[in-house]
């Protein structure tokens, strides 16, 4: 099964941590990295750019209409994201509390949805 | 002249054989594995464009048996650069293969090579890779390929594999007996696993994952063939068979799911399920029975049936309530309660139903809504099945099944405001 996990962060939650934590914390995402993909778990994954220089696109009545952002006013905002094949959905998340930035932000773990189907 | 067929079953035949001869001389299953595969993928290029050589076995182990040496030179050499003062000596140097081996397998290896690559320190998804690799002699882009998943995944998958084999001691050898039969086991399931994995595609992705089931067919027929009286092979074979033969028939044009009720059983596959009951039937005079020949024995049952309503349900029943007493596993339940509504009336399964209510292994799982909704539906209570169809759809992570489940009801919906 695959499941992506979704990195939630306050915005300029990691910029705001002072350097050494910071570097800390890139060796340990390192570590974390390689140690999904010696697993043979990883399918793949990035890190998101900052949300504000993003753009949100809405299609009202065929009119497309593309705003800035989401604006850093949001709570909390997608940061990254990786895609995981892995045996269930305990494994997924067990990875993902592998991962630094579970214990200072949040990660959400979802199903991907599947081609496969049994008749009933 | 050989066809690409040709050459991709004969390859796929020798593997085992090939990586057997080299293990036994050289021990280091990783490496050998390693060498197996460049030798095939060498021959796939070479045989293809030049013809098959006179012993192709012979071509593969001398073919893989260079590459080993070379890769045991590299290896040797890149520790000598790292540790100047180490005059380490590759561990094989002594053992130089032999010039093409053309005498025939004394010892078949294909048993032995299941066994290790379905070793229990190895998760399932890992055993269904290394098999299907060393095994199944397929490519790590083929089983990627079938996997969906990128190339460089299930190469480190594989990788893994062998490094965990390697540090479980797993030995080159067939285990003694009350092991052995317990490996055996693990080796069945692997099989199940990869034929369901090929078998559950939808139509859009079957070309791409028929394989598996072709492979877990082929692997299983392997199998039989070196242990021709063990009744749970013979009974997973004829399962596999007479569950393939309804392939044609399980989704529609558009990929939807048709249910086993409503299929056209003219499509079924008449030569695989005459094989089928003719495998079961024959395995289940013998005796002992297990679990894997009760499910094929229902598949029989089922396949027996020219319509779906000359099914022999009450024969279903019994098989059932002895799947269960085998293995008991919410999964079986819920296809006796089907069946048991099928004989005794919709509520008798709903009664069978409630007993799983609260299950931790069926919490939240769409065949347990699904199966309720049918079985409400039968039973007349239309709300209801609705309400169940439309959860069971909901917690699906499959894309056909969900789009089934909907649209059963949205079909209930539209006989709901009839009625009105």
């Amino acid at each position: 099964m695959k499941y992506v996990l979704l990195v939630y962060q306050a915005p300029g939650a990691f910029d705001a941590l002072p350097e050494e934590e910071r570097n800390a914390l890139r060796a340990e995402f390192d570590a974390f990295s390689e140690e999904l993909t010696a697993s043979g778990e990883l399918i793949g994954g990035a890190g998101l750019a900052d949300a504000p220089s993003g753009r949100t696109v809405r299609v009202r009545n065929g009119v497309p209409v593309t705003t800035d952002g989401p604006f850093a006013e949001a709570k909390e905002q997608l940061a990254g994201y990786y895609v995981v094949d892995c045996e269930s959905i305990d494994r997924a998340a067990e990875i993902a509390a592998r991962d630094p930035a579970s214990r200072l932000w949040a990660i959400e773990v979802r199903a991907v949805m599947h081609e496969a189907g049994q008749e009933m | 002249m050989t066809t690409d067929t040709g050459v991709e079953d004969l390859l796929r035949g020798l593997a085992p054989q090939v990586l057997g001869v080299l293990i036994r001389r050289h021990g280091r299953f990783d490496a050998c594995e390693d060498a197996v595969q460049e030798a095939l993928l060498a021959a796939a290029v070479q045989w293809r464009a030049e013809g098959v050589p006179e012993s192709p076995r012979g071509w593969l182990i001398t073919v893989a048996s260079r590459r080993l040496a070379d890769a045991v030179r590299s290896d040797a050499a890149r520790r000598r650069r790292e540790d100047a003062a180490a005059t380490l000596e590759p561990e094989d140097a002594a053992a130089a293969p032999a010039p093409g081996d053309e005498s025939p397998a004394e010892e078949d290896d294909t048993l032995t090579l299941l066994l290790l690559c379905c070793h229990p320190a190895l998760s399932p998804a890992s055993q269904l890779a290394l098999t299907l690799r060393a095994v199944g002699g397929l490519t790590t882009a083929e089983i990627a390929h079938a996997f969906l998943v990128p190339e460089a995944t299930m190469a480190q998958r594989i990788s893994r594999a062998k490094q965990r084999i390697k540090a479980a001691g797993a030995r080159f050898e067939i285990p003694a007996d009350a092991e052995r039969t317990e490996r055996l086991r693990v080796v069945l399931h692997v099989l199940y696993l990869m034929f369901n994995e090929g078998y559950t595609a939808s139509s859009g992705l079957q070309l791409q994952r028929a394989e598996l089931t072709r492979e877990a067919i082929r692997l299983t027929r392997a199998v039989r063939e070196r242990l021709p009286d063990d009744g749970e092979v013979a009974g997973l074979l004829a399962l596999m068979l007479l569950t393939d033969a309804r392939r044609p028939a399980r989704t529609g044009p558009d990929g939807a799911l048709i249910p086993l009720a409503e299929q056209d059983r003219r499509r079924w596959d008449a030569d695989a399920i005459r094989d089928g009951i003719a495998l079961i039937t024959a395995t289940l005079a013998r005796g002992p029975v297990g679990p894997y020949q009760l499910q094929a024995a229902i598949a029989a049952v089922h396949a027996e049936a020219a319509r779906a309503e000359d099914t022999d349900w009450k024969q279903i029943v019994a098989l059932y309530t002895l799947l269960e007493r085998f293995t008991p596993n919410p999964m079986v339940t819920l296809n006796h309660a089907v069946a048991v509504a099928m004989v005794h009336g919709p509520r008798a399964g709903l009664d069978l139903l409630s007993t799983l209510d609260g299950d931790e292994r069926l919490a939240e799982h769409h065949r347990l809504d699904a199966v309720r909704a049918h079985l409400l539906e039968m039973a007349g209570d239309v709300a209801a099945a609705r309400a169940a169809y439309r959860t069971a759809a909901r917690r699906t992570t499959s894309r056909p099944e969900r789009r089934y489940l909907e649209a059963r009801a949205a079909r209930l919906a539209v006989r709901e405001s009839a009625a009105r």
